[in-house]
């Protein structure tokens, strides 16, 4: 009796962590918009801002000597070669929406697209 | 004395268990660095349940600094390090409390592991951009903490050397 009341509170607990966060994710990417610019920071400081519609290399390098090379094409943003440790940031999709970002942990550099400032 | 030597090389097989665990996932890639699903998660809750949680306390951390060691770098340790020690308390806790069976807690662990680990991420990173994925992480962290508690709780039944470990 006592195990079937535990059932009972394990797939509340179950299903109230997928309905809260089933929630969350509907509305991310409800109101997610196709960006307008694709912004990169290192360490928490702004490093560049560039247009997601204008094809480009950029050449991100780090103060240790680390370099990610990313690539806007096509209105999407991605990594294609870096020099960190893991290459985490290279496996990552493309990013084009509003709040998408590619993150490389070892360099501090995040790369996220935000809206056109109007 | 003797039970406690077979003790102890019975918490040293399950650390090897659980490093080969985080091995294979680590050939896993997820979309995000540092998250995992939690394979080596099986074996401290077998070992919660079967050896008390300073038992799978000194699993988990040992497995941590050890696969730091082999196949990281201190940046990983320290996000696997948070991971590890949130889930610990919370899995500790939540199985002390009772309201839970072991799948429900492996979730909580689970969802913990994960949630420490991208706070520590966003800190060291100083930027909140990293927060965007974690709906996607909570669900995902779910579902493979029900799947690890089923694993988990087969083991608890199934494993013959269960009886060898004694609760302290």
């Amino acid at each position: 009796m006592a195990l079937d009341s535990r059932r009972r509170r394990d797939l509340l607990l179950i299903f109230g962590l997928l309905v809260c966060s089933g929630i969350a994710l509907f509305l991310v990417l409800f109101f997610r918009t196709p960006g307008g610019q694709v912004v990169v920071e290192v360490d928490g400081a702004v490093y560049g801002k560039y247009d997601l519609y204008k094809d480009a290399t950029v050449r991100i390098e780090t103060e240790d000597g680390g370099y990610n090379l990313l690539q806007i094409a096509d209105g999407c943003a991605c990594v294609t070669q870096a020099n960190c440790p893991d290459k985490l940031c290279v496996h990552q999709p493309k990013i084009s929406q509003t709040g998408e970002n590619i993150v490389c942990l070892p360099h501090r550099v995040v790369v996220f697209i935000e809206e056109t400032p109007s | 004395m003797k039970q406690k030597s077979k003790k102890l090389a019975l918490l040293g097989l399950c650390t090897a268990a659980a490093m080969v665990l985080s091995y294979v996932e680590s050939l896993i890639p997820l979309f995000l660095p540092g998250l995992k699903i939690g394979l080596p998660n099986v074996v401290i809750v077998f070992v919660l349940y079967q050896a008390g949680w300073l038992s799978a306390a000194g699993v988990s951390l040992v497995r941590v600094g050890l696969v730091a060691v082999l196949f990281g770098n201190t940046l990983s340790l320290a996000y696997s390090f948070a991971g590890a020690v949130l889930s610990l308390l919370v899995m500790g806790l939540l199985k002390k409390v009772g309201f839970f069976s072991a799948v429900g807690v492996s979730v909580a662990g689970g969802v913990s592991h994960n949630g420490a680990q991208i706070a520590v991420a966003a800190a060291v990173m100083r930027t909140s951009q990293l927060l965007y994925y974690l709906p996607a992480l909570i669900i995902g962290g779910t579902i493979a903490g029900v799947l690890i508690g089923i694993a988990g709780g087969i083991l608890l039944r199934r494993l013959p050397a269960a009886d060898l470990l004694e609760r302290h």
